[in-house]
């Protein structure tokens, strides 16, 4: 629902802008995932990135003692392990992804994040059309 | 200790919002992205939804000269893009549109539904292991990793 979908975007607005006014930092999932498992070697502390990606399930928990559930549906598992891998390197090739570069990049109009988002965006597009084009979905 | 608990208190805001806006569903991610299918506009209403209070955030931080809970801004440079960014978000998004996944919504899938989220975490982790290692390739000397140290962003 459009609703939901606004108030939802509303809230990750406010988590991001908690990160840049408060810790000075960019609220760039990828980045700060790379960080709390030691692949990237710089970055935020260890301990901020860590609290904040484990702050992502533990708020997916209150929503889901809260409302009763989470509907979701996961595609296949070779989905989930190509697109994985590409969404691992590319984001790390690319130093981001829809939080950093869409959220907090495009607000910021950064012009790196608005033609990364573009690209992104397009490929996505383009991807989900060739797997439709191909009886994939 | 503070600068923890706020990026905690951060990251847990993130993932209700995740969770609320639908976006922990892969399938509606990909409905977005599916022009020719069903589609779904919901992660359009996210972005300009989240993009609103942090287009005021970024009016506020040009004011500022330290943020309230650290002693300096840690951005990312306002440098132009190039080839390694346009790469690496082609790649991103073809994944995206793959698992119907970004990192966000796939680690607070983590609760929702386990084994598939973990699944894809996984893989997503080989994959940032594997451009680390390649960044490190004796055929790309001075590299230190990559595009790690800009990875603010």
């Amino acid at each position: 629902m459009p609703v939901e979908g606004f108030i939802g975007g509303l809230m990750i607005g406010l988590a991001a802008a908690a990160m840049l006014l408060g810790l000075g930092r960019i609220a760039g999932v990828s980045g700060l995932a790379a960080r709390a498992v030691g692949i990237a070697p710089v970055g935020a502390p260890w301990a901020v990135a860590f609290a904040f990606i484990v702050g992502l399930p533990l708020g997916a928990a209150l929503v889901m003692l809260v409302m009763g559930g989470v509907a979701v549906t996961y595609p296949a598992t070779a989905a989930l392990l190509i697109g994985g891998l590409l969404v691992g390197f590319g984001t790390r090739l690319g130093s981001g992804c829809t939080s950093g570069h869409g959220v907090c990049g495009l607000s910021r109009l950064s012009l790196r994040s608005i033609v990364a988002t573009l690209i992104f965006m397009a490929s996505g597009f383009l991807t989900v059309g060739l797997l439709r084009a191909g009886g994939l979905l | 200790m503070i600068r923890v608990v706020l990026a905690l208190f951060s990251g847990t805001l993130f993932g209700v919002g995740l969770a609320v806006s639908g976006m922990a569903d892969p399938v509606r991610v990909r409905a977005f992205l599916d022009l020719f299918g069903t589609w779904d506009p919901t992660l359009a209403f996210v972005m300009a939804g989240a993009i609103l209070p942090m287009a005021l955030a970024w009016m506020w931080q040009r004011r500022l000269i330290k943020p309230f809970a650290d002693t300096g801004f840690s951005l990312p440079d306002p440098s132009g893009p190039d080839l390694k960014l346009a790469s690496g978000a082609v790649l991103f998004g073809a994944g995206w549109g793959i698992a119907g996944l970004c990192p966000g919504p796939a680690i607070a899938g983590l609760v929702i539904a386990p084994i598939p989220a973990a699944t894809f975490v996984a893989a997503m982790l080989a994959g940032m292991l594997l451009h680390r290692a390649l960044g490190r390739n004796p055929a790309n000397p001075g590299s230190k990793g990559g595009t790690a140290w800009k990875s603010g962003a």
